[in-house]
């Protein structure tokens, strides 16, 4: 809108026509407080609020713009991904998930995304598409997951308005006393079906999960796909890895024509009974190769149920990367550094790109701040941690308070007791004080830690520390934890 | 007493046998005389399976096992695969003795199963230098996979043994397809002139070795190279290291 774009705190309508008259289509937060509401006359609207800014609805921009918001949920998340007018986009993530760390981490990032992009949006994850509809509009949690099977349970106490029905209909349930799902169950069909017709009951099985209800998914506009369609629908596992092969092969032919490599792979399954299945999978770097990727979309292949016989398969990349030609190996003498990235995306694929890193020094003196994760084929950061003083093969996650005889301020204990087992401290080393990172809180602006190192009359050794100085108390509450074992 | 020709010829019968589908028989050795005579080759074999478990308390902790493990790893070449489903390894330490950070990815496992078989995957790869999983239960069936996939690709496996229950470590005393079986206690460190702690001592147990026989050995821990050391009392000879050390219970 350029320079004629409203201030950002000023509250914001968007008007259009019903019927005849021009009323207020939708509001922004401001104007919500400012009490302004969808369904208010426009001339109402500017005479109660005096600065606001109106604006025309562009109902078919933001058809588009949702479009585009179902692409990038399609790049970013699962296979099947699609808008769902006017204000949502509705997302198949069964298959897909394991991706981004699990379903609840896939909520939380998708969230955070669009917030990064000013826009607020709420997910719900559930069994059927209605449930989850339902569950993101009324279920008062930004993100919420519903166990498996819950999700029935779950529908029962919202109100009707839930059930994607028009405004009538929901006036009428209302009439009649029904404010929840639950009652709306509960209560014999046909007396309401003769009433409200068909669609209410369609709703309700829809919500409940008792009838299905496809996703029509947005392809990339220039994607590169591959299909093929079968004269008698295929079931079995050996036959689908088969077509799969074929299907890589044809992809990877097109890939390098166009010279890219794909870094994300779609296979969806069209079921006999219209329903879609899908697999996803990603890769670390750009690949054409098509044993890898056959591997690859075959190891997964057991999630697929094929059912009465799958009709349809369909390769699509949803996102590809340049591909060219790369020199391996730069001098005649040098060994050629061994290819990991296939074992990664194996690897990934199986326990999630989350679950594999390597690990890298961050420059604290506190142990559990020492360290953090980057991608495992990140490039050599060369940097490791400073080796003055030793360091525990295990850190306990969270340090565990022990029971100590030490003289106070600098001596270490002479026994302790960790786990119920008590030991007499034969040596020790220490103290190596640690102070508190004024910067990240002002809880640590005094605190210390004073670690020794120390061993039993076994020969077993630990870390132990002293939260304060031994002195003053507001270093700390002076009492003992362990911290880490030595080996 | 000599070994009688027939036996020694059999002998090199089985090895024969026993390393018909094996690309490599290259060994790691230790660097240490007292360790690398007691195993076959001179040296841990690289395309096999290894197992190590902690003594005493290390059952549970497997602090002594991973460092160890570590190690070895580290006079390696090439990346390393750390499988676990714990994650309580503190990286600095693995720096410590000689395994760089950036030569190590670490596979978050949500159970042993996916242990297993993150393990297996890695091990048949063979463009890593070494894989270490940190397992509790080591079948027969899986430890022979493993081994397998281990002799086809070259790659070092280590399995450190790591129970949940003091109980549970009873198992390590049953049959499996490893190379060899180490158990790593924790001994009373290197004594010092001053008061403090010195370098670690270990009480090495090799429990099980393929064509070779059991031993025990005291050895320091590894340095910043991964390398382990005798101690100086034990390097002059036993008479020597006969006073001033007392003997560590477990």
């Amino acid at each position: 809108m350029g320079a004629a774009a409203p201030p950002v705190d000023a509250p914001l309508v968007l008007i259009g026509r019903a019927g005849r008259r021009r009323v207020v289509l939708a509001v922004d937060a401001a104007a919500a407080r400012a009490g302004l509401r969808p369904g208010l006359p426009a001339a109402m609207a500017q005479a109660l609020v005096p600065g606001v800014a109106v604006h025309p609805a562009d109902p078919a921009a933001d058809a588009e713009a949702l479009d585009r918001l179902a692409l990038w949920a399609l790049q970013r998340y699962a296979p099947l991904a699609a808008a769902d007018p006017p204000d949502g986009l509705i997302i198949d993530m069964s298959g897909a998930a394991h991706l981004r760390g699990g379903e609840g981490a896939a909520l939380a990032d998708m969230i955070g995304r669009l917030a990064a992009c000013r826009i607020a949006a709420r997910a719900a994850l559930a069994d059927s598409r209605g449930a989850a509809h339902a569950l993101a509009r009324y279920g008062g949690r930004p993100a919420l997951v519903v166990a498996p099977g819950q999700s029935a349970a779950a529908l029962l106490a919202l109100p009707v308005a839930a059930l994607r029905l028009p405004e009538e209909m929901v006036e009428g349930l209302r009439g009649l006393g029904f404010a929840h799902i639950g009652e709306l169950a509960a209560s014999p069909r046909a007396p309401l079906v003769l009433r409200f017709g068909p669609d209410l009951g369609r709703r309700l099985d829809q919500a409940l999960g008792r009838r299905d209800e496809p996703i029509d998914p947005v392809r990339p506009p220039d994607g590169i796909e591959v299909r093929r369609a079968f004269a008698e629908p295929i079931t079995a596992a050996e036959a689908l890895a088969r077509q799969t092969g074929i299907l890589v092969a044809d992809l990877c032919a097109r890939l390098a024509a166009a010279g890219l490599g794909a870094r994300r792979l779609d296979l969806l399954f069209h079921r006999v009974d219209n329903r879609i299945q899908s697999i996803r999978i990603g890769t670390v770097r750009p690949v054409r190769d098509a044993r890898r990727l056959t591997r690859l979309l075959c190891d997964r292949l057991e999630t697929i149920d094929p059912d009465f016989g799958i009709e349809i398969m369909s390769l699509s990349v949803a996102l590809a990367e340049p591909l060219g030609p790369r020199q391996m190996v730069s001098a005649l003498a040098a060994e050629p550094e061994a290819d990991l990235s296939g074992l990664i995306d194996r690897l990934a694929n199986r326990i999630g790109a989350a679950r594999l890193y390597r690990l890298a020094p961050v420059a604290s003196d506190v142990p559990e701040r020492s360290l953090r994760r980057i991608a495992p084929l990140a490039p050599p950061t060369g940097e490791t941690w400073p080796g003055h003083w030793p360091r525990p093969s295990r850190l306990l996650a969270r340090p565990e308070p022990i029971a100590t005889v030490a003289l106070l301020p600098d001596h270490p204990p002479a026994r302790f007791t960790w786990r119920g087992v008590s030991r007499r401290v034969a040596r020790a080393d220490g103290p190596e004080r640690i102070f508190g990172e004024w910067w990240r809180r002002d809880a640590e602006l005094c605190a210390v830690r004073d670690y020794f190192r120390i061993e039993d009359e076994a020969g077993e050794r630990f870390w132990i520390y002293r939260a304060g100085d031994g002195e003053d108390a507001a270093t700390g509450s002076q009492r003992w934890f362990l911290h880490g074992i030595f080996g | 007493m000599r070994p009688s020709p027939v036996l020694s010829s059999l002998r090199a019968r089985v090895r024969q046998i026993e390393s018909a589908g094996r690309r490599t028989a290259a060994v790691l050795p230790f660097g240490l005389d007292a360790i690398d005579s007691r195993l076959p080759g001179g040296g841990l074999v690289l395309g096999a399976l290894h197992e190590v478990a902690g003594g005493g308390d290390g059952v549970l902790d497997g602090a002594a096992a991973a460092l160890f493990a570590a190690g070895i790893a580290a006079r390696t070449r090439g990346q390393i695969l750390w499988c676990v489903t714990r994650p309580d390894l503190f990286a600095p330490a693995l720096a410590q003795a000689g395994l760089a950070p950036d030569r190590v990815i670490y596979v978050e496992a949500g159970d042993e199963p996916s242990l297993l078989a993150c393990f297996e995957e890695g091990l048949r790869h063979g463009g890593l230098g070494g894989v270490v999983a940190e397992v509790a239960r080591l079948p027969m069936t899986a430890s022979r996979r493993l081994q397998l996939a281990a002799e086809g690709s070259g790659t070092l496996g280590l399995a450190i043994r790591r129970w949940r229950r003091m109980d549970a470590a009873a198992e390590f005393g049953q049959p499996g397809a490893a190379m060899t079986r180490w158990r790593v206690g924790a001994l009373p460190a290197a004594p010092l002139p001053v008061p403090g702690v010195g370098r670690a001592r270990w009480r090495l147990e090799l429990l099980r070795c393929r064509a070779g026989e059991s031993a025990d050995f005291e050895v320091e821990a590894c340095d910043a190279q991964g390398c382990l050391a005798v101690p100086a009392a034990l390097a002059d000879g036993p008479a020597a290291a006969a006073d001033g050390r007392r003997r560590a219970a477990g």
